[in-house]
Order: structure tokens, then sequence, then C-alpha cells
């Protein structure tokens, strides 16, 4: 009888304290985020600002809109593509270079942790209008780089091929830096101990690499992986920048879509439906991942 | 001191505040970019005429604009008055933000429809009921090199589309294959939609219910268009793609370049001075001559809001702003072309050979449809065209597919036109 009411009210307690965080997340949230799901599934826009009367219910045809407009299968691919092209891109790139930083014979290493940080800290309206300059078909220092190897200049942002690439290489250049420092943290919280063994076993350095850095990196490579994806669904500012989503679409991604649908055309109904849209996608993602990658502890 | 003495000063000095406040009014006045830093310098003049009325302008960026005023009308807090652009009067008018202005034009000794150019007029007003003045003007002209045209054995620019070709052809053959005889942003749409007019195209037919760009009076114009990327007249560059137009510009990597009235300003200082009598001005060519050489009536428009609570003095302000010697001032202070056909008699501007050709243009300009899709459908128009500049599509394909998207855009304004004529009925 007793044990019965001390946990309730511990249950009461625990409910207690929760409570100015659920009231938080419930109003920032998830009232938002049902609203917008409401708004889905109207076809709200600048006329319904105008008087409500001018909102129809429309269910769920805003769906059955965006399975049939071309442009969404656009973004949605352009959106893929990034994401799997980029994501494991600068993973690799972040956990190499955090390799190069920590390894004991490296110099400078302040520095070079400094420089290869500072892009993610820079904002990216600077960062575009140089990169814009290094891409530049004529005067740009990447085609004059690939000139000296007699290869023909290409024009990266103008040309449909090549701006997906171009932002990627961008985007990897730009991030790489915030996983890298992830990654020195993993690094060094692996017990040295283990190294020694490793090495008293006749173990050689890639070996080392194998066996120990990447079980015990274990962990911080499912964060790494899980965040750096999440982030890359959502890819707006790149190509808000660059190139506004051209040329021919190619840089569109479904954020990019669903701001210019809502925000510069006002049709929310329809926006709201793509915001859905790209939840749904980055959550059966995140859930794969989990899935996939080694068993975090 | 004590709490009844502190209430009793607090009503005292409410009391001076109100008996001060009761002959000034401060009307609150949007203005974006350029124009919003430069219009702050003619508002003394104002206030020293109206002791009354005060004005606080504040300056709105063009790429925030749009939104600004969206958010501030939902929640209320829209400006007394604002600069708008003229492409955005029937979105607001939908909405219901903006105060009529035909009684008030009836009214005026400043302001009357005649004394300004009528296709910029023509902007503001929807089924017959005015709701903006226009402030400045925008078109599009060619800007083109004399020098290099000459060398092509051309002394002026030609008025038909056949000639235009011809010239290009020859200008293409003079520059070689790394130059083009014209810059067309893939990007922009205006000059696609400019063609589209020249032919007779309404853009939008059945009072903008449907789109009208795959019917032959556009497809004409964008057949032309088309052809002078396939034929190697013009790069296909948006206008990201260049970093420097004035650079390339003076190197001579194109000739013919259609563009608007900032860039009269834009060239003047960007330009090497032994340049500056090499490039001028003119009207745009038409399919059948110099007449039908029509451009786009843009610029902006100045407005009252309906909530805005003092509306006889925001009236006020605009009837000043519109006075031909205060828009030659801001023509001055930002190269903006006056709207009214009695400021350009002014000596600065009619003296201007670069700004001639805008006046002349002005004769000939058409407003896009007055619909409140219109700028969202443009956009969709270069997305069609480009598909078939870069991507190979078939011209009528595209233009279909176009067509299809429009109509669908435009499903909502169909019924909102429908349920207003049946509760009229």
């Amino acid at each position: 009888m007793r044990a019965v009411t001390i946990e309730r009210q511990v249950a009461r307690a625990g409910w207690l304290f929760l409570a100015p965080a659920l009231l938080l997340i419930g109003f920032f949230f998830f009232l938002p985020a049902a609203a917008a799901l409401l708004l889905s599934l109207t076809d709200f826009d600048i006329y319904a600002l105008a008087t409500l009367d001018n909102a129809r219910f429309v269910g769920t045809s805003n769906y059955a809109r965006l399975l049939d407009h071309p442009l969404f299968w656009t973004s949605l691919k352009n959106t893929f593509y990034f994401a799997l092209g980029c994501g494991p891109l600068t993973v690799l790139v972040a956990l190499v270079a955090a390799l190069l930083v920590n390894a004991p014979l490296a110099r400078f290493r302040t520095f070079f942790r400094t420089a290869y940080f500072v892009p993610f800290v820079t904002t990216l309206v600077a960062v575009a209008i140089v990169w814009r300059y290094l891409y530049h078909p004529t005067y740009g220092l990447l085609n004059y780089t690939l000139g000296v190897f007699g290869i023909a200049p290409v024009n990266w942002l103008g040309d449909p091929t090549w701006a997906m690439p171009a932002i990627i290489l961008m985007a990897v250049w730009k991030n790489f830096g915030y996983y890298m420092l992830i990654f020195i943290a993993g690094l060094q919280a692996i017990p040295r101990e283990l190294y020694e063994a490793a090495e008293l076993d006749g173990a050689g350095a890639w070996r080392r690499f194998i066996s120990v850095t990447v079980p015990q990196l274990g962990p911080t490579l499912v964060f790494v992986g899980v965040v750096v994806m999440i982030g890359y669904f959502q890819l707006f500012a790149e190509p808000y920048v660059m190139t506004q989503g051209g040329p021919l679409k190619s840089t569109t991604s479904l954020v990019l879509l669903m701001y210019e649908e809502g925000f510069r055309w006002w049709r929310m109904g329809f926006a709201a439906a793509i915001a859905f849209v790209l939840f749904v996608i980055i959550l059966i993602w995140t859930l794969i991942q989990r899935r996939l990658e080694p068993k975090a502890a | 001191m004590n709490l009844r003495g502190l209430v009793s000063l607090f009503a005292l000095c409410a009391g001076c505040g109100r008996a001060e406040g009761a002959r000034e009014v401060t009307l609150r006045f949007w203005a974006m970019g350029a124009e919003g830093e430069q219009v702050a310098k003619l508002i003394p003049q104002f206030e020293r005429e109206n002791p009354g009325i005060r004005v606080r302008v504040q300056q709105i960026p063009w790429s925030a604009a749009h939104e600004k005023l969206l958010t501030a009308h939902v929640g209320k807090s829209t400006p007394d008055v604002a600069q708008l652009g003229n492409t955005w009067i029937p979105e607001f008018e939908a909405l219901e933000a903006l105060t009529p202005l035909n009684e008030l034009i009836a009214q005026s000794n400043v302001i009357s429809g005649q004394s300004f150019f009528q296709g910029i007029w023509a902007t503001n007003v929807v089924d017959d009921t005015v709701y903006g003045v226009p402030w400045y003007v925008d078109t599009r002209v060619l800007f083109y090199r004399k020098d290099l045209l000459a060398r092509a054995g051309w002394r002026d620019v030609p008025t038909t589309w056949a000639d235009w070709r011809r010239a290009m052809l020859d200008v293409k053959r003079i520059l070689g294959e790394d130059s083009w005889p014209a810059f067309l942003p893939t990007n922009e749409w205006a000059q696609p939609a400019i063609f589209g007019m020249q032919t007779g195209s309404p853009l939008l037919k059945d009072r903008g219910r449907y789109g009208a760009f795959s019917d032959p009076e556009f497809m004409r114009a964008f057949l032309f268009y088309l052809s002078l990327y396939r034929e190697g007249l013009a790069p296909v560059y948006g206008n990201t793609d260049v970093a420097n137009v004035f650079q390339e510009f003076e190197r001579g990597r194109f000739v013919f370049y259609i563009t608007g009235p900032w860039n009269i300003g834009e060239f003047g200082r960007r330009l090497p001075p032994d340049l500056q009598d090499a490039w001028a001005t003119a009207p745009l060519p038409g399919p059948s001559g110099a007449e039908s050489g029509i451009s786009t009536a843009g610029g902006a428009s100045l407005v009252v809001f309906r909530e805005s609570d003092h509306p006889a003095e925001s009236w006020k302000l605009i009837e000043y702003l519109s006075r031909p010697e205060i828009q030659v001032q801001f023509y001055q202070l930002t190269g903006d072309l006056p709207p009214r056909l009695e400021a350009w008699q002014d000596t600065i501007l009619s003296r201007n050979d670069k700004a001639l050709a805008f006046r002349q243009q002005l004769d000939r300009v058409r407003p896009v449809p007055l619909v409140p899709e219109i700028e969202s459908i443009m956009f969709k128009l270069i997305d069609y065209a480009e598909q078939s500049i870069r991507g190979g599509v078939p011209p009528e394909e595209a233009m279909r597919r176009l067509d299809a998207e429009v109509n669908q855009m435009l499903e909502k304004r169909r019924w909102i036109l429908e349920r207003r004529t049946a509760s009229a009925r």
C-alpha cells in the first residue's frame, strides 16, 4: 500500500520536474507541427490572407499534387544526390583530417585544427562570394588549375551536370571542420593502452586503425553519420546563395522548393505538405541508418 | 512622493502629451533599397510645408520587402504609405490591403491619370479602381556598343527583328566565336515576356484565367527568342554566370544588352571614360518595325494602406512626391526615371541622350497581366524556357507544359472569380 503511494509520489515528482521542458517542447514544437499538418490539408495562400473564407479544406490533395509535380521529383532527386554524395564524403574527409591532426608526428597541430575549423564558423554568404570566383568559367582559379593540366574549362555553376558537384565540394569544405573536431574528441578518448597492447601483439598501423580506432570510434561515427545526414537532407543555404536552385533546377533542394512555395509565393498549404514529406523522409532514413551502423554502446 | 502624487503626475504628463500630439501626425513610410536611402532627403521640405505632419522613412531591403509587407499586413502593422513594385499591386488588392484612390485623385490638382505615361498608369488600375500612383518607371531598352555595331556596318540600331538578327550575324562575324552579339540572361523573364507582348500575346487569356503561352502569338515570339541561343547569337548564360557584366561589355564580348534604367548610371560609372561615347541606348526593335517594339511597364508606385489612420495626410505626401520638380530632384538623387510627362521636359532629363531612348520607349510600354499570381507565373516562364534553351525540350512541348502548370496555378483565381460572380447574381 505504502510502496504504491511512494511510487505514485515519485512519478508525480518526475512529471513535475519534466513539466517545464514538456511545456516548452509542446508549445514550441508539437503545437506548430500540428498546426502545420493541418495547414497542409488546406489550400491556404495569398487569397486566404485577405479572408479565411478563401481557404478551402482540400484533404490530401496537396500531397497528391506533390506526387505529380515535376519539380518535386527533381528536387527530391537533387536532395538525395547531395545528401548521399556529400554525407559520406564529409565523414571521410573529417575522419582523415582528424587522424592527421591527431597523429603523434603532426606539427603545428593547433594551427591546422584552427585552419580546418575556420570555414565552419565563417558566414556562408561571404564564403559563397569567394567560391563563386573560384568557380568562374573564364577567370576562376579552379579552371585555371585544370587548364594547366590541359583540361578544358568547365562552367561550374552554369552547367546542370556540374552545378551539384560544385555545391557538394563547397559544402564538404565548409562543414568537415566541425565533424573533425568531434572525431578528435572521440580519438582522444581512446585509451592509449589499447594501442600499446596492439603494438606489442605485432599489429601494424593499418591493423591498429581497423581493430582499435574504428570500433572504439563506433558511437562517434554513428552520431556524426546521423547528424550529417539530417543536416544535409535539409540542404538550403548553399544553393540559395550560390545558384538560386539553377541552372535548370539542378540544385533545387526540397527545402529550397518549400521556401519558394511558402515564403516567396505564399502557397502555405502546399509548402506545409512538402515539409511533412521531408520530415517523413528524414525519419525513415534515420531509422534505417541506426539499423545499419554498428551498435552504439 | 506618495502614490497619489505619482498618479496625478502621470495623468498630467499624459495630458500634456496628448495636447501636443493632437496637432502632430507621424506617418510611417516604407521605401525600398536605394529609394529608401535617398527619399529621406526630400522629406524636410515636405515637413516644412506641412507643419502638422512628420514622416518616418523606414528603409526596407528589396530582397525582404515582399515578405515584410505580407507579414505586416497579417499582423495589422502596415505602414501608412509604401513604395510597392507595380506587379505587386494586384496581389495587395486581392488582400484588400490598399486604399482605393479614385476619389482622392478626382479632387487632386496635382495628380491625374493623363499626366502620367499611359502604360505605367495602367499598372495601378485593377477593375477601374486606382490603387497606386506611379513613383518611378522601369522599362527595358537596348544598351549597345555603337562602335562595334558601326564596325559591322550598321550605322543605326535596326527597328525590326529581321534586321536586328541580320545585324547580330554581322556582329558575330567581326567578333569571333568567343563573343556574342547579344546578352539575354537565361534567368530573366523580361526578355521572353517582352518578345511575347511584341507579337501581340496577352500572356494570360480570358481575364487572367488561363495561360496563353502555347498559343500561336507567344509561340512566334518564343521561337525567335530561342533562335538567338540556337544560332549562337546569345550565350546560354544566366546573369550569375557572368561575374562582371560591365567588364564583358567593355571587352566587347557582347554588343547588345536588354536592360533597365539603373544601368545608365552603372554604365557611366563602371565603363572607362574613353568608352563613354562608344555605348548608347535605343528603344527595342519589334517584329514589324518600331511601332511594335513594345516593352514592359515596370517600376514602383506609392500606395496608401487601408489600415492607415491618416489617409488624408498620406495622400498629401504622395501628392508632394508626385510634383514634377520633386520628381526631377528624385531622379538626380537616385537615377530613377520619373513617370510624369512634365518631368521629362526638364533640361536635366531632356539633355541626357542615354535617357532619351527610355523617353521614346515609355510611349510603347504595356503592363504584364494584372493578376496576383503574375510574378510566380513569370518565374515559371523562365523555368520552362530554360528547358528548351538548355535541356533540348521541343519549344511546343515546353510551352504546353508551362500552360498546364500555369492553369493549375490559376485554379484558385478562377474559383474566386466564379464565386464572386455567383454572389453578385
